[in-house]
């Protein structure tokens, strides 16, 4: 109280502080919620699941079709690939569209601007405090889905060590994106159709559905100009063992450059977002 | 049965009439779902870029079962879980009194009240893709075709729409189940694909424990000429002891009923 009237200055410097203990609480709020609703988070956890077993399922009987290998995968990289892509998967969820379009029709936004802090620093906090009940969820289906389908991989201590930071800028980009997607609920309540373009984009161009390489061309030289890769398709292949010291590097370049230029975008769109927001009550 | 088609009718007449007054809605699901017939289509081309058969079917009659997955998957999404929604709902705010007070069977009422029309557009692209794979497999057709393709696809309807009513009915026990649809909702993608490339325990599980991938696997099979009459016979006991057993359910999920206003 007695600070306030002294300027901003004591607020400033403690102002790092705040915005970490401010994460701790998102996260931990994230935490609590999620260890309460177990069985609909299992059940949540089978149908993140389904996908990559089908493509896993489809894809090794191509491999064993065709002599045992396509692409340089055999049935049991295959394996190693989609095991993989379950727990990449768990890390770069995000919020979801519905989520967005439910804050501002109930006027909940309104009482989030009403805070210190921009609302997407809530969020950030609480989806990365999201990851520990979401991988705590992973643990039990990833064993499982290693003893049905007996996966091969293989990397390096130092792609192992890499594994971490690549899955959290694989989060950071996506969580971007969709925020940028996000903040087209501003203008129109009809998202559905540009987050199914979005998805259909990011089933081919990322890796998700299969790995970038067997792909047509076509799709791969499109893929570089995308965000999508670097959400899949490379922490997937980093774990795999399948990426030189050099493409790690680079790699790590372009999830950088990737969360810049998605944070950008997001601080540009929603200068012009807010100006269109109005809320009754909240 | 008579009365209930009427029902239907009416309902759905009413919905109709509802959702015609959103004609941008049209544009936006023709949109959406050529959006994903096409994604899937490409899915199906870059899997058979690599190979010429999957699980012994061909990517002509690997169409055919994606058309019917569509066809299915549309009747799921104008009728059957925009239903299961709505009932789930009313239990969850107790407004399922006004429904059971009615002179009508519950269950069929609870069944035939919504209609999303739109949805439809994905009936139409699957008849659409069935009718490409026919003219690429070059089926001479046949009555015994015909009606073996309509016996398994009503079949298919009957199967789908008592496993979700069975999975619906656990809201009267845990009030927050939509979790459980959209878990059923991503076990049905499994139908995409032949039920055959599946290991065991998993073919076991989506045959009789979850049957979504078989009721796409029969019409298929039964449109490109694998169907012999024993499995056919075999598929109407399977149909109709799921619908059977679905009722059974019901009844007994609904003794759990408590009601919000009583």
């Amino acid at each position: 109280m007695t600070q306030s009237s002294s300027g901003a200055q004591p607020l400033r410097q403690s102002s790092l502080r705040d915005r970490i203990d401010m994460y701790v609480v998102a996260a931990r709020q994230a935490i609590i919620e999620q260890l309460q609703y177990r069985l609909a988070n299992m059940m949540f956890m089978v149908h993140v699941l389904i996908e990559p077993v089908i493509y896993l399922v489809v894809w090794s009987t191509v491999a064993r079709a065709q002599g045992g290998e396509i692409g340089g995968y055999t049935a049991a990289q295959f394996a190693g690939y989609y095991i993989i892509w379950t727990l990449v998967r768990q890390f770069n969820l995000t919020l979801g569209p519905h989520n967005f379009n439910w804050r501002i029709k109930e006027g909940r936004l309104a009482a989030e601007l009403l805070r210190p802090v921009h609302p997407i620093q809530v969020d950030l906090g609480y989806y990365l405090g999201f990851k520990v009940p979401q991988t705590l969820y992973w643990l039990p289906m990833g064993i499982l889905l290693w003893l049905l389908f007996k996966p091969e991989i293989n990397p390096e201590w130092w792609q192992v060590l890499a594994f971490p930071f690549v899955l959290i800028l694989a989060f950071f980009v996506r969580f971007c994106f969709m925020w940028v997607l996000g903040l087209v609920c501003f203008w129109t309540e009809k998202i559905d159709a540009l987050f199914e373009l979005y998805f259909a984009a990011e089933l081919l161009f990322s890796g998700r559905l299969v790995p970038l390489e067997l792909m047509p061309a076509w799709t791969q030289s499109i893929a570089n100009f995308l965000p999508f890769q670097w959400t899949f398709y490379f922490p997937i292949e980093v774990l795999l063992g399948r990426v030189s010291p050099v493409d790690l590097g680079w790699g790590v370049l372009a999830q950088v450059a990737w969360v810049v230029g998605g944070y950008s975008l997001i601080m540009l769109v929603w200068k012009q977002a807010i100006k269109r927001f109005t809320a009754v009550g909240g | 049965m008579i009365r209930g088609l009427k029902l239907f009718g009416l309902f759905s007449r009413i919905s109709i009439l509802n959702e015609l007054q959103y004609r941008a809605n049209f544009f936006l699901q023709l949109f959406q779902s050529s959006l994903s017939l096409a994604t899937g289509l490409i899915v199906i081309g870059v899997v058979f870029s690599y190979t010429p058969t999957l699980g012994g079917w061909t990517q002509a009659e690997l169409l055919a079962i994606y058309g019917v997955f569509y066809l299915l998957g549309g009747i799921l999404g104008t009728i059957i879980i925009p239903n299961m929604w709505v009932f789930m709902e009313d239990v969850r705010e107790g407004r399922l009194d006004f429904t059971l007070t009615k002179p009508e069977d519950a269950q069929l009422l609870i069944s035939v009240r919504q209609f999303a029309v739109w949805r439809l557009v994905e009936v139409v692209l699957g008849i659409v893709v069935l009718a490409v794979a026919v003219a690429q497999i070059g089926l001479q057709a046949s009555w015994w075709l015909a009606f073996a393709f309509g016996a398994t696809l009503l079949m298919g309807v009957v199967m789908l729409y008592s496993v979700m009513l069975m999975s619906s009915t656990l809201a009267f026990w845990f009030t927050r189940v939509w979790e459980l649809m959209e878990m059923l909702q991503s076990i049905y993608q499994a139908g995409r694909w032949p039920v055959g490339i599946y290991p065991e325990w998993l073919r076991m599980g989506l045959t009789y424990l979850i049957p979504v991938a078989f009721a796409v696997t029969i019409p298929a099979e039964a449109l490109t000429g694998r169907l012999t009459p024993e499995t056919l016979l075999g598929t109407l006991a399977f149909t109709v002891a799921l619908a059977f057993v679905s009722r059974k359910v019901w009844f007994f999920g609904l003794k759990h009923y408590t009601g919000a206003s009583a």
